[in-house]
């Protein structure tokens, strides 16, 4: 099976993954597509016999980062900075569940490796090498990424719980 | 018995499955002493899970045509022609390039039909009811919950009206109608201009199919429609474009599909 072909197999999970990096589903899409024509564009650059999906999603993650530079203020993408939810606010208020709206607040940099572990199966290797970041820093990103998804979503259960009792 | 020191970095691993079985009831014994931790570790693995819950289903999704042809410019592989020649059958039925199908062509046209016949009716409910001024729902959107819970069960089939109010629409109200397979829901919507589209949904016979948007017109009314497992949908209106209609669809089918 050459490159293309497998790079067609990768798109679900490219959108899954995509779907939870920018929560909105056109411009997860577009991202996707970004994705898919760079990668074609740059597959002469893929060396054979290494790892496919790692090599594609270094090329996604690099597509997001440029995107997000490109319509916010650099310093949204420091560690420590809540990226703003990119969900559209309107309409769909009801539908944003819980989750979905933690994962959306965590800094861009430690959502990407909670997602790349959980939902790819990515081996914390494989993590690092995709997005070019020492393990160890894999592994302080995974912790802090879930305690803070731990903490929002008590929280989150909390105010509910104040809602109905006011 | 003695422990093995734990550090965070193994506790994540654990979290993940991810230690060999050594580490892995070290670090259960280490967690079996502190209730509190162990709670905390439990919480990641229940987050895990619901990420998953959450966004597995988009690797069943239709992938979106324009995402392939992403991948078609330079290189040239066997399964272009195939996904061509399947494209432009999709095409000749009738159907407009929406969402790709993950079908066998073998599949298209029997559903091409069935889904014809349904867009037929819904044409003709939307000529029905579209024009009614004092009497174009049964019930209002002011009983929105009492509508949904009641066509719901009609159905045999949990419903939900979508809301559309980002590309511009309001809903009615809606009403029963007969149908081939039973009971049908058809949701209206107006927008600010007074300008309306329904909704029809009824429950699938063939079940658990997913087909791509197709478009039909029959007379002056517009229709896509389309089959998500259970349920099948036609979206109508006598007078909005093409294109505009594709948008409220569009819309409709991401509700339906958070």
């Amino acid at each position: 099976m050459n490159e293309a072909q497998r790079l067609v197999d990768l798109i679900p999970r490219l959108r899954r993954y995509a779907r939870a990096l920018v929560a909105d589903r056109a411009t997860a899409d577009d991202l996707v597509q970004d994705t898919l024509e760079r990668a074609l564009a740059k597959l002469h650059l893929y060396r054979r016999g290494t790892d496919l999906r790692a090599w594609l999603f270094t090329v996604m993650h690099n597509v997001h980062v440029n995107r997000v530079r490109a319509t916010r203020p650099m310093d949204i993408l420091e560690d420590e900075m809540p990226e703003l939810a990119q969900r559209p606010a309107q309409g769909d208020g009801l539908l944003v569940r819980d989750l979905e709206r933690a994962i959306a607040r965590l800094p861009a940099d430690q959502r990407a490796v909670l997602l790349l572990v959980t939902l790819e199966e990515m081996s914390y290797e494989d993590v690092a090498r995709t997005l070019a970041i020492p393990a160890g820093t894999v592994m302080s990103r995974l912790s802090r990424a879930r305690e803070k998804v731990r903490l929002m979503m008590l929280g989150q259960s909390a105010a509910a719980k104040l809602k109905v009792v006011k | 018995m003695s422990e093995a020191p734990v550090i965070e970095s193994e506790l994540q691993a654990y979290a993940d499955g991810r230690l060999d079985a050594v580490r892995s009831a070290a670090v259960e014994a280490w967690l079996a002493a502190r209730p509190d931790q162990a709670e905390r570790i439990a919480e990641y693995r229940r987050i895990a899970e619901e990420l998953r819950a959450t966004y597995d289903p988009v690797l069943d999704e239709p992938v979106p045509e324009r995402l392939m042809q992403a991948l078609r410019a330079p290189a040239r592989w066997p399964r272009y022609a195939a996904v061509a020649t399947w494209f432009a059958l999709g095409i000749a039925l009738g159907g407009l390039a929406g969402w790709q199908l993950h079908q066998t062509p073998r599949g298209v046209a029997p559903a091409a039909d069935v889904g014809a016949v349904m867009a037929r009716r819904a044409a003709i409910a939307h000529a029905t009811y579209s024009p009614e001024v004092r009497h174009p729902v049964e019930v209002g959107a002011d009983q929105e919950a009492h509508l949904v819970a009641w066509l719901s069960k009609r159905l045999g089939a949990p419903l939900r009206a979508p809301k559309l109010e980002a590309v511009g629409y309001s809903l009615v109200g809606g009403r029963l109608l007969p149908g081939d397979n039973g009971p049908v829901a058809h949701f209206m919507y107006q927008c600010k201009q007074g300008t309306r589209v329904t909704l029809y949904v009824r429950t699938e016979a063939m079940g658990n199919r997913e087909t791509a948007f197709r478009y039909a017109k029959e007379g002056n009314v517009s229709v896509f429609y389309w089959v998500d497992r259970k349920l099948g949908y036609a979206l109508s209106s006598a007078d909005i474009s093409k294109d505009d209609l594709f948008k409220v669809a569009n819309a409709v089918y991401q509700q339906l599909n958070p």
